[in-house]
């Protein structure tokens, strides 16, 4: 690689990076994107959840030719003990509209589509290419990268760090604190294969139409986190995250947590004769606002995951990955027009776009949830096994009077948790929430 | 229950970097508590004690999650690095 420069280098290839490129690209400046991967996406993991509306803003025609799975009719929300769920369901044939507004996809295969557009908009794309570390000048501005090519130093006026969550670029230059084990959820997951019309009668859908399942409960044995099952066209993706400090404590492996999770009873039957054909692991960023690093400085913007960008309570991350980085490309397309540098002053400009955002808005709202839910694990844990006993006296028929199952239920609850336990969390939550 | 991790990780694709791991442990004669606790952590089972009571690694079947790396960090029980360009773990559906 000859010492070339280029009005951006963006090192990564997923949602965050893809989007920056395609902008920046589009919009005329020369860009060059690294991705160590064999193939955009070849590294990258995902449940995996499409939002349009982000990518529309982007590319407007992406149905066309983008590989999706299904659009999602269903959503259900699972509190789960060892035996039973207590769910929240919400179906719509409303979701049936000529532009879905969420899909399920598989990010290998999205990522390329999504990697073919940022080539055709004009940006040159290296994979198999690790950026090793950031090159400055002796003002300490970045003005480039150096790869693990032979000679793989490569200059540009402006860095976009598009590198994950694991981003050792960003942390080594020291842009970023390492990451802190309480910040960051391990994510484990399997594809698991099934006829078409299996799923569908499976789950109730015909078509393109899919469902999502979110659970939380005693599947995650105390420690903090969430499970998931989506419905792909002719697979299902099943998956359980916890806070990547949980299984040292509590001497349960990733992959076992995953196992007990499928055997679950009302798992189980969703994935009867199946054939797993992958299995992935990944860190996801959810220590919201407060672990958010420093995201614009001299010559460098950061987005997607590496900017810890992620919405742990409604389960988004791509959505701000992409929009994240649309507007650090449209930021540099601007400064490029009013022929401006890549300065620590102009880029703040970015950070001014994302606040105007939902994305630093969302963050915002939501920025004390991820410290209340790791000193209330029983939110977790405790509350779906109790909404379970209190749902099992109410329907069980047993000569009992309703009257002394009410007394039952709020027995329950008083054992569980006390009324100023329950209160507590009411207000606890409700404050987080706000 | 689908039973063990080698079962999980022989579906996917690996370009393993022959001679070059991307995950190295620090000569200890006692291994660390952080150490000890990858043995649980990696999700892909990378990590086991040896005959004398030292923690190896093998990251053949690594996923380049980065959990070792954060739970390590600051002890220098750990050097990590990615994999050079083209090679580890090869996502066919990620």
């Amino acid at each position: 690689m000859k010492e070339e420069r280029f009005d951006a280098i963006v090192v990564g290839a997923g949602p965050a990076g893809n989007a920056a490129a395609y902008t920046m690209a589009k919009n005329g400046l020369s860009v060059l994107q690294l991705e160590r991967g064999e193939y955009p996406g070849s590294k990258n993991v995902q449940g995996a959840i499409l939002y349009s509306d982000a990518l529309e803003k982007l590319i407007p025609d992406f149905r066309e030719d983008a590989p999706l799975e299904r659009h999602v009719v269903e959503q259900r929300m699972w509190m789960m003990d060892d035996a039973s769920h207590t769910g929240m369901h919400y179906r719509s044939h409303d979701f049936n509209e000529e532009k879905p507004n969420r899909y399920t996809i598989i990010r290998a295969q999205f990522d390329k589509w999504f990697s073919r557009r940022v080539r055709e908009a004009g940006a040159i794309v290296l994979c198999e290419t690790t950026v090793t570390e950031l090159i400055r000048d002796t003002a300490g501005r970045v003005i480039g990268v150096r790869t693990d090519r032979e000679g793989g130093v490569v200059l540009a006026g402006v860095v976009v760090l598009a590198e994950g969550v694991n981003g050792l670029v960003g942390h080594r230059a020291g842009l970023r604190a390492e990451l802190k084990p309480g910040d960051v959820a391990l994510a484990v997951k399997e594809m698991h294969f099934l006829p078409q019309e299996v799923i569908e009668q499976r789950f109730g859908v015909s078509g393109d139409e899919g469902v999502v399942i979110e659970c939380m409960g005693t599947i995650t044995r105390g420690m903090t986190g969430t499970a998931f099952l989506y419905t792909n066209r002719e697979s299902i993706s099943v998956g359980i995250g916890c806070m990547v400090g949980d299984p040292a404590e509590s001497g349960v492996t990733p992959y076992s947590l995953l196992d007990a999770f499928k055997a679950h009873p009302s798992i189980r039957p969703l994935l009867a004769g199946s054939e797993v054909k992958e299995y992935a692991a990944h860190l996801i960023p959810e220590g919201g606002l407060r672990a958010m690093p420093e995201i614009c400085g001299d010559g460098w913007v950061v987005a997607g995951d590496a900017a810890h960008l992620v919405n742990s309570v409604h389960r988004e991350g791509s959505n701000l990955a992409m929009t994240s980085g649309r507007i650090a490309g449209e930021t540099v397309v601007w400064l490029k027009r009013r022929r401006e540098p890549c300065t620590a002053a102009n880029l703040k400009e970015y950070r001014r776009r994302l606040e105007a955002s939902f994305v630093m808005k969302d963050m915002r709202k939501y920025r004390d949830i991820p410290g209340m839910l790791h000193g209330n694990r029983q939110i977790l844990d405790l509350y779906p096994r109790l909404m379970s006993r209190a749902a099992q006296i109410w329907l069980r028929v047993d000569g009992t009077d309703k009257r002394t199952k009410e007394g039952q239920i709020i027995g329950v609850l008083r054992k569980g948790r006390g009324f100023l336990g329950l209160l507590g969390d009411a207000v606890r939550l409700a404050r987080a929430w706000r | 229950m689908t039973g063990k991790i080698e079962e999980k990780l022989f579906e996917n694709r690996y370009n393993v970097d022959a001679g070059r791991p991307h995950v190295r442990i620090r000569q200890h004669d006692t291994p660390s508590k952080a150490l000890l606790a990858l043995i649980t952590v990696c999700p892909a089972g990378c990590y086991r004690l040896d005959d004398g009571g030292r923690i190896e690694v093998v990251p053949d079947g690594c996923m380049e999650c980065g959990s070792c790396r954060i739970l390590t960090a600051g002890s220098g029980d750990l050097e990590w690095d990615y994999p050079r360009g083209g090679y580890g773990v090869l996502f066919k559906f990620g």
